[in-house]
């Protein structure tokens, strides 16, 4: 069977793809090298939906950036994905940092970022108490907002597969070849057959794109080191803040999340291993520093957690999205850094665009684009719960207790279209193993489940697929 | 709505010695609720023997210990339900909690027990830089795979932590056929007994290295080793002391928190030292009725010291429910110094009974003086030959003494070289 | 020849001292506090024992392992030994607490008993 399109790499740009091309009558194969979805940049970045006023005017991150996020309410809102809308400030501490918000502003304008405002010391205090009081001054966004990366891959991924694209796990494509005709990808063992390809392989794009001999691209990988805060303290801001930009990036931002942590976070070095994502002391200690900058009452105490992810950057700095010069079936999304997630609801439809228009296919008339709500036990009433459990008595029992996570839930995440297979991809789908004692308690019920469901023996369970098996032999 | 005079929250040793003195003490209706699928609590997994030796004077396994108070609480009828997890307790003492069997349950109750025991603190607070990769998992989470399920999480392992679970879980793993390369300890004591570094380090030839900490962790997918780190009084890594040993699993028995969620979310005055609630001498916390007992108000290093605290605070709530328990003046306690805490934090002066104060010391003593002061007057003074950050320590304040104290007073602990 | 030991007795943690001469005899014990410690150390170079307390795997019950102990102290050297001893059985389910459910392991007098029920 030949595929009408191969999407390479299942972050947030290959799913949102995968999704639009489902619209039309595609058949769609997303191919992921890891055990699941969002494995690589998208689940680990800074969950921002960026306003739009930091890409240079004219560029592609400009102008994508700025649809991506207007589409954003909208596509979250039909793959019941949380979004909040609750706005960014960049703080400026100098008067020269606020010459800088100036040419944000006027950038921004210029983007067609819509509601900036530059505002007072004194105002900044009155929507940010706990800013620190020497900030001079701030740039309002008002249409930026937080959303989950990874359970918007998750759920987009679910709603492609409910429209009929195929979801391939644990395909590391070696090698791609084209008859003239259609592509076969292979990852040494199985073939998958397409006639057109799209490239969203994050930091691996480059290589990608080399196995049809499109040596253009050149990814730079850029780690980010994060720290996640304790729900208590997940108030102390109530909005995406930024510090003034510099030329690595958008420097460390403080910001609550949507499930109601404070992240803290990216720290921009570049680094050769493309799988090199360890924190260090000092990038962890640097992202403290900085934040305190921002908002002085953090302390570690409140750290739950750290991590790192790598963005794709290319020296151009800019997204590079189009048809590959080797080959036009061949649609690159190269360079996707940020503002990508922003982004990623324009890029896929700028792709699904590009292959629907050459292959001539119409929308199609049974695209449904709704991804039906999860169950969130601890976000409903008693009464709904008493209701729920009656129907399914799997949702009367709590696996994980920090977060009040019911069995329920969690076999929903393993039987789910594009389901967890792990535990880190439980953990994702239901946020099992996400609370004060990160897995101390429900990881290994969380083992259990998925070999009951999966039909193996504990021991073959792994954290995140790949060789990161949980438990070794029997102890007798 | 169900309806009951006691509702405890737990079903392990806290929750069960509770339910057995406050019927014996009188009260009928009891419910206890445990969210796990048997009594027990953690001792289940706590398959190792020395718990009992002051309650009990015999020596025995955390199950064995369990089952006598299990036995007891079929004996005595007091009704329980397993698999049940409390979500939320009101103002006004209604109890929610959901199983499979009854879904949604709201249950009235004349005095609540809090004894939901303790957690394990994880790696994210530790901060500990390197891999996310399979293979780190707490001492307490390694204990359940290869006491309850039968599966080893490792074969090449280093804890870090010198807790009681560290210790005793490098010896079990060493049993069963791993090879435990060291236990590192971030301070210039272990915080485990004696008798564990002794028995299950010791024994097995397992280095201990003390003041030294894991600065980071290596492999993709599974642990593939450890770097650690000689530290400064300060707890800073030492550079040029880094050491990396090759491992696939790392350990980490760094401490224990009390589980206090639903404490929390009721609004009850907690303690920051402890981490559990601020309660008087029969375990009563800051809100009428409801009583905490075991770790879940702090973290003890003896069953049997949990087993004395629940009865308190089982013969507290019967009590309250009888409308008999003591009103008056109370003064307050607190730890000065290397004191680090006192439970009870407040007294009743019309206690019915002499008052136990349980308490821990911050560092390690030799020849040290406990002193008791009230409102800057010494009333008692103990000598210890040592004193230890892992072991709790008690003074008794009599009941005739009490009477003479007034109202707002303070009593202090110290401990003098 | 001297040999150092840590009285685990009380939580004192004494350390004491054992000198012996070349057959092997104690010569002196120094560093106890107590006469318990003196017995102890005693008993640690002589004939030092220990509790044993693992798990047996179990056929057909609600867990794949029961967990058991010694009836009573067994020789140190010996603990290893029967460990493998008790690796390789088998028992059925059910097992109730304090079921033998290994006679004299390793020739030593001591069983090894279950400690919690398996059903």
């Amino acid at each position: 069977m030949i595929y009408d399109v191969a999407v390479i790499g299942a972050g947030v740009v290959g799913a949102l793809t995968a999704r639009e091309l489902s619209r039309y009558d595609l058949k769609v194969a997303l191919i992921e090298k890891r055990n699941d979805v969002a494995m690589g940049t998208t689940k680990a970045n800074s969950a921002i939906v960026h306003a739009g006023f930091d890409a240079v005017n004219g560029t592609l991150k400009a102008k994508l950036n700025v649809r991506g996020t207007a589409l954003m309410p909208q596509v979250c809102s039909e793959l019941h994905v949380p979004f909040k809308g609750i706005g960014s400030l960049v703080v400026a501490f100098s008067d020269e940092e606020l010459k800088t918000l100036d040419v944000l502003y006027e950038r921004g304008v210029k983007n067609g970022v819509e509601g900036l405002e530059i505002i007072s010391a004194e105002k900044l205090k009155e929507l940010e108490p706990n800013v620190n009081p020497d900030a001079k001054g701030a740039l309002l966004a008002p249409s930026a907002g937080i959303v989950c990366p990874y359970e918007l891959t998750i759920a987009a991924a679910e709603n492609a597969a409910a429209n009929g694209t195929e979801f391939f796990r644990n395909f590391a494509v070696t090698s791609i070849d084209y008859d003239g005709e259609a592509f076969t990808v292979s990852d040494g063992k199985d073939r998958i057959k397409a006639s057109y390809i799209v490239n969203a392989a994050g930091v691996n794009c480059d290589e990608i794109a080399a196995l049809i001999g499109d040596d253009s691209l050149k990814v730079i990988a850029r780690k980010g080191e994060y720290m996640l805060c304790d729900k208590t303290v997940g108030g102390l801001v109530n909005h995406v803040i930024f510090q003034c930009p510099n030329p690595m990036g958008k420097g460390v931002l403080v910001t609550p999340t949507v499930d109601g942590n404070l992240l803290l976070g990216p720290t921009a070095k570049d680094i050769e291993d493309k799988e090199n994502i360890d924190t260090t002391a000092d990038s962890l200690a640097y992202v403290l520093e900085k934040a305190r900058k921002t908002a002085p009452s953090i302390t570690t105490r409140e750290v739950i957690t750290s991590f790192a992810g790598l963005r794709a950057h290319l020296e151009s700095d800019d997204f590079i999205i189009g048809r590959s010069e080797k080959n036009d079936k061949f649609i690159n999304a190269a360079g996707i850094e940020s503002p990508g997630l922003s982004a990623a609801p324009a890029i896929a439809e700028m792709i699904a665009g590009i292959i629907a228009s050459d292959a001539g296919k119409e929308p199609s008339e049974g695209f449904d684009p709704v991804r039906p709500e999860p169950v969130r036990f601890r976000h409903m009433t008693n009464e709904e719960r008493a209701k729920l459990i009656a129907e399914n008595p799997s949702y009367g029992r709590i696996v994980c207790r920090c977060e009040t996570i019911t069995e329920g839930e969690i076999l929903d995440a393993i039987k789910s279209p594009v389901g967890a297979r792990d535990v880190d991809g439980v953990k994702r789908r239901t946020r099992a193993g996400m609370g004060r004692c990160q897995g101390g308690f429900c990881g290994s019920k969380v083992v259990e489940l998925l070999a009951k469901e999966l039909g193996v023996e504990i021991n073959e369970i792994t954290k995140f697929g790949g060789d990161s098996k949980i438990l070794y032999d029997r102890t007798k | 709505m169900l309806s009951y005079d006691i509702v405890i929250v737990g079903g392990g040793p806290a929750g069960m010695a509770a339910a057995l003195k406050a019927r014996e003490c009188g009260i009928d209706s009891i419910l206890i609720i445990e969210r796990a699928e048997s009594l027990g609590g953690i001792l289940e997994q706590c398959i190792h023997t020395g718990f009992g030796l002051q309650y009990f004077g015999e020596e025995l396994s955390g199950p064995e210990y369990a089952d006598r108070f299990i036995k007891q609480v079929n004996e005595q009828g007091i009704e329980f339900k397993l698999d049940t997890m409390a979500l939320e307790i009101t103002d006004d003492n209604v109890v929610y909690a959901v199983n499979k069997q009854d879904g949604l349950l709201e249950i009235k109750a004349k005095a609540v027990i809090l004894a939901m025991g303790c957690r394990e603190r994880p790696r994210g607070a530790l901060n500990i830089a390197g891999t996310r990769a399979s293979g780190i998992l707490s001492a307490g989470t390694a204990q359940k795979y290869v006491n309850i399920d039968g599966y080893m999480p490792g074969k090449k392992v280093v804890i870090l932590g010198s807790g009681d679970i560290g210790l005793i879980m490098a010896r079990r793993m060493t049993l069963e056929g791993a090879k435990v390369e060291c236990v590192c300890e971030v301070m210039p004591y272990s915080s485990g007994l004696t008798r564990n570094i002794v028995q299950c380090l010791d024994d097995f030839g397992i280095p201990l290295y003390l003041s030294c900490t894991v600065i980071d962790i290596h492999g993709k997918d599974r642990v593939t080793g450890v770097t650690i780190a000689n530290v400064d009084e300060n707890r800073r890594p030492i550079p040029g002391t880094e050491r990396y040993i090759e491992c696939d699993t790392l350990l980490l028995s760094v401490g224990l928190i009390p589980e206090n969620e639903l404490t929390r979310a009721v609004g009850i005055e907690l303690d920051p030292v402890t981490s559990g609630a601020i309660v008087d001498e029969m375990r009563e916390t800051s809100k009428e009725g409801v009583f905490a007992c075991g770790n879940v108000l702090h973290v003890h290093d003896l069953v049997d010291f949990v087993t004395l605290e629940s009865q308190t605070a089982g013969e507290g709530a019967a009590a309250y429910v009888q409308g008999k328990k003591t009103k008056g003046d109370r003064i307050a306690t607190k730890g000065v110094g290397a004191v680090r805490y006192i439970v009870p934090q407040k007294i009743n002066l019309n206690a019915n009974d002499d008052v136990k104060l349980f308490f821990r010391v911050g560092s390690a003593f030799k020849n040290a003086t406990v002193k008791v002061k009230y409102n800057g007057e010494e009333i008692i003074s103990r000598k210890r030959p040592r004193l230890a950050p892992g072991e709790m320590e008690n003074v008794i304040i009599k009941k005739d003494m009490l009477s003479s104290f007034s109202k707002d007073g303070v009593i202090e602990i110290s401990v003098e070289v | 020849m001297t040999k150092n030991i840590t009285c685990v007795t009380c939580p004192m943690g004494c350390s004491i001292t054992v000198e012996l001469n070349d057959g092997g005899e104690i010569t002196s014990i120094t560093g106890n506090t107590c006469k318990r410690g003196e017995a102890y150390a005693k008993n640690e170079i002589t004939h030092p024992q220990r509790s044993l307390a693992t798990t047996v795997r179990v056929e057909g019950g609600e867990h794949a392992v029961v967990p058991c102990k010694s009836s009573s102290p067994l020789p140190k050297e010996k603990i290893f030994d029967c460990m493998k001893e008790i690796n390789a059985a088998r028992v059925n389910a059910p097992v109730e607490l304090g079921d033998v459910l290994i006679k004299n392991v390793c020739e030593t007098g001591v069983d090894i008993v279950a400690t919690n029920h398996c059903y």
